[in-house]
């Protein structure tokens, strides 16, 4: 991590355990005063001497039979803050999203969440059941879920708690920390409504109840409506079986909505006739508004954005000139229209760029590119969704909700890139 | 309309598979199988088992089963949920939301507390068991007196404080009229500050690999022809982690009964801790705990019982460990370790050879 060398905040840098600020400022100086790139002192070893992978033989290809990441990108992994829960069995880790680009996360670092560890189970194990108001109670394995037609689908999921900490004020330094509950992957699966439908739903089951298989036996209730929609029963993602973290053999996909709901290890739909009011949409999972009261069912994810590069893990190291700003905007009612990028704490904002394909309840990817001139920056992001929803500040959704809500705090997050290129988690007013 | 109908009546004859036999696909469940998973409740007592149980019971199960995460009086041990109090609190800054003091649905404590409750250890409970511990958090927050008896018959007479202190999602309507205002796009509002700062607190946690990335950027910005200042050697190499030494057997344990113990260890790993940098947990940490006197864990808050029994001169060996892994609170009566015990001798055994194996 990253400690910031500023600690006055007046924007003058200062020194860091690397000597961040010398080197990097200099670095661009020559492209902005000459427009030239810059003539190196020496030639570089790296060119003029052979080096060993020029020379040598690499590894074969029975070397890895399920590749790894380079070992030079051993920083990019999941992370847990200790400090959050008791145990880790029942905790949270962050998706490292200040190294990534595009849209898809790779499926080895997409964030955890459980509430008693990993379930294990063989797929000839499995079963999925459908009960309660249904024409005919039934039992499927996974080579049964294998034969209904199937959908490809990419979708985010979102923790409900994702930047939660942040309601009372700045709290972790590190996009991976305030915003890393997400991930974003193609799922490939049955729609529910063709299970339901095979079932047969009775005309009051009007709600349903979707458990899990592990040691907490999730649950959470479902309205029809959105059952019947666009959720899935999801055996793959992003091409290959689930990993058990995230629910192998079998999760559930309901797009747009609080990860919560995504009930991995799925064992049972049940039909019924009212939400059940289980302890993940009562205790955990309402929110508590400054009068005392709680909203319950808060299941859409609305729109939200935040830059993942310069943040306070990746810092800008090369100096002043060209700059690429980047990061993510997603909404659980649509697609992102477009994204503003402020460079001074929200007083102006400018266009950014969307690139990469732009679907219906899925991560977008954005770039604004400008010419940094080494003064320290404010940098926002704001995301506008197809519904015309516009991502909120922070204060303004503090003064709805007040502090303790814990859940969906969707409010614009503030980066502090100082004169040295580190950059710091604050908020301003 | 007619579009969007043309295209679902094309996707009817295109895109829709033809699987006359789809119908066939699954089974029935039987009526066994549902009842078997079937076991969710609701706020209208829909679901609810037959059975009974009262607050001094409660008490007992709670004692044994409970209380080691959520505290004798429901306070919440660490970080472990606070299941009693916080009345008043829910605008406070620091708001304490218990079953008193927050959850609207009694049915919500049967409910998770037969499917997942006690942690580690799901499904282990019978209905009038849990009947008793709901009865006894009742009586933890002052809901009813000490000689009250729940039942199937008066479950849903009893009504939580906070019932009516919950909404629908009204999101859209309270909040959507500010949040869809065309945004302002330059001089807006006055210059900010900076109100705010995470590393004020230092609840980030460090990071080592991250400082090996730091040293490949700044290696790179030096090699774009400019001055990288004194970047340093990359701290990575020294980070690379030793693999970790290879736990010998121990105390006359093959290396398969270790391999066995490794799998069965899984239903103890809830509550303790082995091997590099253990630490007590809900139970002891239990490294060097075989042949170390009982209850001698240093720094670990043990039951009396077991403190005695040390104090006696009871040593962990293999004939104490398997006792009292075999039946826990048979063999030391009143200690506070909520495990119903390992049946096979093997895994057992297993179990024996897995902790041993991690000596001091």
């Amino acid at each position: 991590m990253t400690k910031p060398g500023d600690k006055a905040g007046d924007g003058t840098g200062g020194t860091s355990r690397r000597g961040f600020l010398g080197g990097a400022g200099l670095a661009g100086a020559g492209l902005i005063a000459g427009m030239v790139p810059a003539r190196a002192a020496s030639p570089d070893p790296m060119i003029t001497e052979v080096q060993p992978w020029a020379q040598f033989l690499g590894p074969g290809v029975d070397d890895a039979p399920y590749g790894k990441p380079s070992p030079h990108e051993a920083h990019v992994i999941r992370r847990n803050v200790e400090w959050l829960t008791a145990d880790t069995a029942s905790s949270v880790n962050f998706t490292p999203i200040h190294e990534l680009d595009g849209i898809i996360t790779p499926n080895g670092i997409c964030f955890e969440r459980h509430h008693a560890g990993v379930a294990d189970i063989a797929p000839q194990d499995y079963r999925l059941m459908i009960n309660g108001l249904v024409d005919r109670e039934m039992v499927f394995t996974l080579q049964d879920l294998l034969r209904f037609p199937r959908e490809n689908r990419i979708y985010f999921l979102e923790c409900a708690a994702n930047t939660g900490m942040e309601w009372r004020g700045a709290q972790l330094n590190g996009a991976q920390f305030t915003h890393g509950m997400i991930h974003n992957c193609m799922y490939t699966g049955v729609p529910l409504r063709t299970l339901l439908e095979h079932a047969g739903v009775q005309p009051n089951g009007t709600w349903l109840l979707a458990e899990g298989a592990d040691a907490s036996a999730m649950s959470r209730s479902i309205p029809m409506e959105k059952a019947l929609d666009d959720c899935m029963v999801a055996f793959r993602m992003n091409g290959e079986a689930l990993r058990p973290e995230q629910g192998y053999p079998v999760r559930l996909v309901v797009p747009g909505w609080e990860g919560n709901m995504w009930v991995k290890w799925l064992r049972r739909i049940e039909v019924g006739d009212a939400p059940w009011h289980h302890r993940e949409e009562t205790s955990k999972y309402t929110d508590l508004l400054a009068d005392g009261r709680a909203r319950r069912f808060t299941w859409e994810m609305h729109a939200k954005s935040v830059i993942t590069s310069p943040s306070p893990q990746a810092p800008i190291y090369h100096g002043r000139g060209p700059t690429v700003i980047t990061g993510l905007a997603w909404s659980g009612v649509g697609t992102i229209d477009r994204v503003d990028v402020s460079l001074d704490g929200g007083r102006n904002w400018h266009h950014a760029r969307i690139d990469g394909p732009s679907l219906d309840k899925s991560l977008h990817r954005f770039y604004y590119e400008f010419d940094w001139d080494g003064s320290p920056l404010l940098i926002q992001s704001r995301a506008m969704d197809s519904a015309g929803y516009v991502q909120p500040t922070k204060d303004a959704l503090r003064e709805f909700r007040g502090t303790a809500s814990i859940y969906h705090m969707n409010g614009i997050q503030t980066w502090q890139v100082h004169s040295s290129g580190e950059v710091e988690n604050v908020e301003v007013a | 309309m007619s579009r969007l109908l043309e295209a679902s009546a094309l996707a009817l004859v295109i895109g829709a598979p033809a699987l006359a036999h789809a119908d066939t696909l699954g089974r029935l469940a039987l009526p066994e199988e549902v009842a078997a998973w079937d076991i969710d409740i609701r706020p209208d007592g829909a679901g609810l088992p037959e059975g009974r149980g009262d607050v001094w019971t409660g008490e007992e199960l709670y004692e044994l089963q409970c209380a080691h995460c959520h505290g004798t009086f429901g306070e919440g041990i660490g970080a472990w949920p606070v299941v009693a109090g916080g009345f008043g609190t829910l605008t406070h800054e620091h708001p304490e939301k218990t079953i008193g003091s927050y959850w609207p649905y009694l049915s919500t404590v049967f409910d998770y507390v037969y499917r997942a409750m006690p942690y580690g250890f799901a499904q282990s409970l019978e209905p009038d068991e849990v009947y008793a511990i709901t009865a006894y958090l009742l009586y933890l927050n002052d809901l009813v007196e000490d000689d009250f008896e729940l039942s199937a018959e008066n479950f849903t007479e009893i009504r939580l404080p906070n019932e009516d202190g919950f909404y629908m999602d009204d999101r859209v309507e309270t909040e959507w009229p500010t949040f869809t205002q065309e945004p302002c796009m330059t001089d807006c509002g006055d210059a900010v500050a900076v109100s705010m700062r995470a590393a004020v607190l230092e609840v980030t946690p460090d990071d080592p690999l991250t400082d090996a990335r730091h040293a490949q950027y700044l290696a790179m910005a030096a090699a774009s022809g400019g001055d990288a200042g004194d970047a340093g050697p990359p701290a990575a190499a020294e980070e690379a982690a030793a693999p970790e030494e290879e736990e010998e057997a121990a105390a006359g344990y093959t290396p398969e009964q270790v391999a066995g113990g490794e799998a069965a260890w899984r239903q103890c790993r809830t509550c303790h801790n082995v091997g590099d940098g253990a630490r007590h947990a809900v139970g002891p940490h239990l490294n060097g705990v075989y042949g170390a006197p009982v209850g001698a864990q240093e720094g670990f808050r043990y039951s009396p019982v077991l403190t005695e029994a040390g104090a006696d001169g009871m040593v962990w060996d293999n004939a104490t460990l398997d006792a009292f892994l075999e039946n826990p609170r048979a063999h030391l009566p009143r200690n506070r370790m909520s495990f119903n015990g390992v049946r096979d001798a093997d895994e057992r055994q297993g179990l024996i050879a897995y902790i041993a194996s991690f000596g001091e």
